[in-house]
């Protein structure tokens, strides 16, 4: 559905600035897909190509079967797009909103009623009330009914749940996977990295280039690493004698706990606490880990560096 | 239906799908600018204050000019000429002296602007010679309301002899009889109305259409409308209609006020001057259009207007400072301001009555400007964000 070739961009006078370097993603028909990166990896650049709103430097890209860059007049109709800072207009309401992305598109709320229903039974009871007024979760809904009110083929949504609560966010998601279910594809960005199990296939970005593209399960099982989750009295301490034991490849923290990376078959939990209580640390803690997209991430991150 | 395809449509129906959206986007746009309360009042604010500031308290026109009286002659003819210069509605005699040199005092104080000193012998020497002096003593610190108040002060003496003097021919007198045409009071609401006019037009042509596109592009709304069937030329249209409307309501509120309030005239065709004004806003709705298309930010959007726009206007339109007297370089600048073109034409319109052969001139410069604006923001409307 979703073809991306090779495609370079960078930004400046002179090209200095390098947004995204050769990236090439394949993404199938009805597939909920996600680009997970931190802030500045190169998404929004990525999804601005992708919905025909920059010139890529290099490469192509083929949206079912147009171009972006020759076939944008028709491309924009089949596709829908909701940007990282997109606020809809504050000082209409909830369905004057909806009413004018509907009639930008000729389309009218009732025709695609059936698509958005779900979302916007949770919105009609603030119909009159001012986009300005609603809550970020709120926010998010209605932008994601705009976007989808003239049925796209295909849905990019760019960074949707930044700045959401987590109880919000989670419907989102469920939203996404009804939506999916209707036979749209579904190209989502995020910078929350425990967002990336509800995709089909991710694939992970850092500084303008592609990681990883693979099936999150698949992209976790490839993790060919023991992993322990430490806990004790001095975590700052425990995380630098760690990392200059040889026996540990990596420590970072991880939420409440450090993460400890481990060739596989080398040492086990016994050690670990063995050679911290030797340290002078106490409270220990340990755990075995299944290791998550992130602990991938901070790995393919790290090998690339070196 | 799946999605608009307007390939293959007949042209009709595409012309009809393209009036939808800019219906809605025209009825968006309407919702925008009344919701936003405060705009609004500055809107209909601005052109009022400005109407009601320089027709009442910014004026230089001399209106009951408080005058003292120093008559040391106290005879028929001295009491005829206090009378006349008391009924006159440019001057109130609020007191009298007795001793010249007491002047000082009450123009120091600001008791009065004026002393007008009668001398003793006023009625001897106008009866047997002929000629008689009077003495006019005038706060000199507004050097220009002095000699105006001067100058209307010796016409109603000038007056008043003549009519003392109805019958007498005298030899050799050489009398200059000036008259001011078009504004014989001197009236500096004839200079401001349309200058307020062409003032107003800019702030809310080019300021207001170019801050309210630019508004979507800062707000992301505009990337959402790039990847939508909508043509882009409609986001432009529907921006300006609006504002189109707005702008010939506020002229009609102004030319309202001058004409009740300010006793202003309309000497010409009102749809000639109505026509003028509509190519004005169009060619700075244009210049608006331009400007939102160099800009990707409110702040600097509004500062091009205010600074390069409204300034030039205020400095080379014509109506504050007389571009005749500027030295000649300033001259040739002042050419390139179209407000300065909108103000000679709706002054000539207004005030002196001309038709349209007389403003030809200053239309097509007008006409030019709004063509040339319109070229360079259609060519400078970018279909991506790049």
């Amino acid at each position: 559905m979703i073809e991306v070739n090779h495609i370079s961009k960078s930004f400046g006078k002179a090209g200095e600035v390098s947004a995204l370097s050769n990236i090439s993603l394949n993404i199938d028909e009805g597939q909920l897909y996600g680009l997970i990166g931190p802030d500045g990896a190169g998404k929004t650049t990525l999804f601005r190509i992708l919905t025909t709103l920059l010139l890529p430097d290099e490469g192509f890209a083929v949206i079912d079967g147009m171009n972006v860059v020759d076939d944008y007049k028709k491309l924009r109709k089949i596709l829908g797009y909701m940007p990282g800072r997109f606020s809809l207009y504050q000082d209409l309401s909830v369905r004057e909103n909806l009413e004018f992305y509907a009639s930008i598109f000729n389309t009218t709320i009732e025709v695609n009623y059936a698509l958005i229903k779900d979302i916007y039974v949770q919105l009609e009871p603030f119909n009159n009330r001012r986009a300005g007024a609603l809550s970020g979760g709120m926010k998010q809904k209605l932008a994601l009914c705009c976007a989808l009110i003239h049925k796209p083929k295909v849905l990019f949504l760019d960074e949707p749940t930044t700045g959401v609560d987590v109880v919000s966010r989670k419907e989102f998601w469920e939203m996404l996977k009804r939506l999916k279910n209707e036979g749209i594809t579904i190209f989502v960005s995020t910078p929350y990295m425990d967002e990336a199990s509800l995709c089909d296939k991710i694939a992970l970005i850092q500084n303008g280039s592609i990681l990883s593209e693979n099936k999150p399960s698949a992209l976790t099982a490839s993790f060919n690493y023991s992993l322990f989750g430490v806990k004790c009295n001095q975590m700052n301490d425990c995380r630098k004698t760690l990392t200059h034991w040889k026996e540990i490849l990596d420590a970072y923290s991880f939420g409440e706990y450090l993460h400890v990376k481990t060739t596989k078959g080398t040492i086990g939990e016994n050690d670990i606490q063995e050679f911290l209580l030797a340290k002078g640390l106490t409270d220990i803690f340990i755990k075995d880990v299944i290791p998550t997209v992130e602990d991938c991430f901070i790995d393919l991150m790290k090998t690339k560096k070196t | 239906m799946y999605f608009t395809d307007w390939q293959g449509k007949p042209k009709e129906a595409i012309i009809k799908l393209a009036m939808e959206q800019l219906l809605a986007f025209v009825r968006k746009e309407v919702y925008h600018i009344l919701r936003d309360r405060k705009t609004l009042l500055v809107l209909f604010g601005l052109p009022i204050a400005q109407i009601l500031l320089f027709g009442f308290a910014l004026s230089n026109e001399v209106k009951n000019t408080k005058i003292f009286m120093c008559d040391l002659a106290k005879d028929n003819f001295s009491f005829q000429l206090t009378e006349k210069v008391h009924a006159s509605k440019y001057f109130n005699v609020v007191g009298s002296i007795d001793i010249p040199n007491e002047a000082d005092e009450v123009l120091r104080k600001g008791s009065a602007h004026l002393v007008m000193v009668i001398p003793a012998d006023f009625s001897t020497k106008l009866s047997h010679s002929n000629s008689a002096s009077i003495q006019l003593i005038t706060d000199g610190t507004n050097p220009n309301l002095a000699s105006t108040i001067q100058l209307y002060l010796r016409n109603i003496i000038n007056d008043f002899r003549n009519q003392v003097f109805e019958k007498i021919e005298l030899p050799y007198t050489i009398e200059v009889k000036s008259r001011m045409l078009y504004n014989p009071q001197l009236k500096g609401a004839y200079t401001f109305v349309p200058g307020v006019m062409a003032m107003v037009l800019m702030i809310i042509c080019t300021l207001m259409t170019s801050v309210s596109i630019v508004k979507e592009k800062e707000l992301g709304n505009m990337e959402m409308l790039l990847v939508s069937p909508m043509n882009p030329l409609i986001v432009i249209f529907s921006k300006a209609i609006p504002y189109l409307a707005l702008s010939l309501f506020i002229v009609t509120v102004i030319l309202g006020l001058s004409v009740t309030l300010l006793e202003v005239p309309i000497r010409g065709n009102i749809f000639l001057l109505y026509g003028v004004c509509l190519i004005f806003i169009i060619a700075s709705l244009a210049l608006g259009l331009v400007i939102s298309s160099i800009t990707n930010s409110q702040q600097v959007a509004m500062m091009i207007s205010l600074m390069g726009m409204m300034l030039p206007t205020i400095m080379f339109g014509g109506f504050m400072f007389p571009i005749e007297n500027m030295p000649i370089p300033l001259q040739v600048i002042s050419n390139i301001v179209p407000a300065k073109w909108f103000y000679y034409a709706i002054s000539g319109i207004m005030i002196k009555g001309m038709g349209i052969k007389s403003v030809l001139k200053e239309i097509s410069i007008l006409l030019v400007y709004g063509t040339v604006f319109i070229i360079i923001s259609y060519r400078n409307f970018k279909i991506r964000l790049e």
